[in-house]
């Protein structure tokens, strides 16, 4: 059981990193990735949202939008299949999440909430979170897994971007072409980051 | 460029395109150009949501208050979005299973959030409409320029024709697996960029 999970976490950190392999969450991932410490920002603030909504959208999905899932309300509505609702309840749970998060840092933990600043709304636009929960429904994963899941693809997905904000900083003292600074370096760096990802390809525990 | 309804058609093509300058959507960009098929369903995908999201978001405009505007925006994209979903899952089953989660993140697609409150806002529905389709045709520029490339040279055929004669069927092209994995995705748009800014040196950051 526990060897399960901690396969599934490491797949999803290294293996079938969200950043490297699926392309999710790029927008933020070129835009935020200039200095290493906003890049630490963005980055805990994902994995902790991620480790909240996976799970959350797990149980919206069992127990609200899952063919059958309606049972518990009414035997009658057994037929029932709210699957297509998906997208809308996902992406309402996940922006709901974000503005309740928010809050409670701002209530409780002003110095965190000082700390991610404007990352935090920014969030809920940010694909790697709706794209954790899509994956999480499509390959049918239980409440633990999707919490493994949820915290794995964040650390793997923060560990990407602080990566690439540590090159991007080193970076300053080169001589790139004109044409090429900026967005166009930061592409082929991150394939080159890509490509060294590919090595944990096939790793099981 | 004195017609405000050209410039914001042509304008996002080469001069302002949402990938290479903007950097607006590249997410999906990147995810769905191994085959020209699934590029072009997803361009069209794409146009057809950006197209009648900013249209009714710049139909509501006036009415949207500006504290709960993303929540809305929000709402209206994801039921196009859903909308979409289900034609592809009734029409082209097959590629609507490649793209799998892919459909999906037209909703963060950053593109259609991006126009909705950049122009959609301001501006009146029809002068939306051509600014979603310029925006669109920029996008499916990229990506199937994309494709092009990773399909004819990741695996020597062209929309699943076969042009270049690979050598396990007894050809003489060696295809280029690199194209096909996801760095290849990364290494052709960083060149565009590349290309594009040499090419119009205006559009260079100053970093």
């Amino acid at each position: 059981m526990l060897e399960s999970y901690l396969n599934l976490a490491v797949k999803a950190i290294f293996v079938e990193n969200m950043a490297l392999a699926f392309f999710l969450g790029m927008c933020s991932f070129v835009a935020v990735s200039r200095k290493v410490e906003t890049a630490i920002g963005l980055g805990s603030a994902v994995v902790f949202v991620l480790v909240v909504t996976v799970p959350l959208n797990n149980l919206v999905y069992v127990y609200l939008l899952k063919p059958g899932a309606l049972v518990w309300l009414d035997p009658s509505l057994a037929e029932q299949d709210l699957t297509f609702l998906g997208f809308l309840t996902y992406i309402g749970t996940i922006a709901a999440m974000v503005q309740i998060v928010e809050m409670t840092l701002d209530r409780f933990f002003p110095a965190l909430y000082n700390a991610l600043g404007v990352f935090l709304p920014l969030i809920a636009v940010n694909c790697a979170i709706l794209g954790a929960s899509l994956f999480m429904v499509e390959r049918n994963y239980t409440f633990g897994e999707s919490l493994v899941f949820g915290f794995g693809s964040g650390v793997g997905w923060a560990l990407a971007i602080v990566a690439l904000a540590g090159i991007r900083e080193r970076l300053r003292y080169s001589n790139i072409p004109v044409g090429l600074r900026g967005l166009g370096i930061t592409f082929l760096l991150t394939g080159l980051m890509a490509m060294g990802f590919m090595a944990f390809a096939g790793i099981q525990l | 460029m004195a017609n405000p309804a050209r410039e914001a058609l042509l304008d996002p093509l080469f001069n302002n395109n949402p990938i290479t300058l903007q950097v607006l959507g590249i997410c999906s960009a990147l995810a769905v150009t191994t085959k020209m098929d699934t590029a072009v369903v997803m361009s069209i995908a794409v146009i057809a949501v950006l197209t009648f999201s900013n249209f009714f978001v710049s139909l509501i405009r006036n009415q949207i208050p500006t504290n709960i505007r993303i929540i809305i925006q929000l709402t209206i994209i994801a039921s196009l979005v859903i909308v979409t979903d289900q034609i592809l899952k009734a029409y082209v089953f097959e590629i609507s299973k490649q793209l799998s989660v892919f459909v999906g993140l037209i909703i963060t697609n950053c593109i259609i959030m991006g126009r909705a409150e950049a122009f959609a806002m301001q501006n009146p529905p029809v002068l939306s409409i051509v600014d979603a389709l310029g925006n669109g045709l920029g996008y499916s520029l990229i990506l199937l320029m994309t494709a092009a490339i990773r399909e004819v040279f990741g695996s020597g055929k062209f929309y699943g024709i076969p042009v270049l004669p690979i050598v396990s069927e007894g050809g003489w092209y060696t295809p280029n697996g690199l194209l096909v994995l996801s760095p290849g995705a990364f290494f052709i748009i960083g060149f565009f960029i590349w290309a594009l800014r040499t090419w119009k040196p205006d559009q260079v950051e100053a970093d």
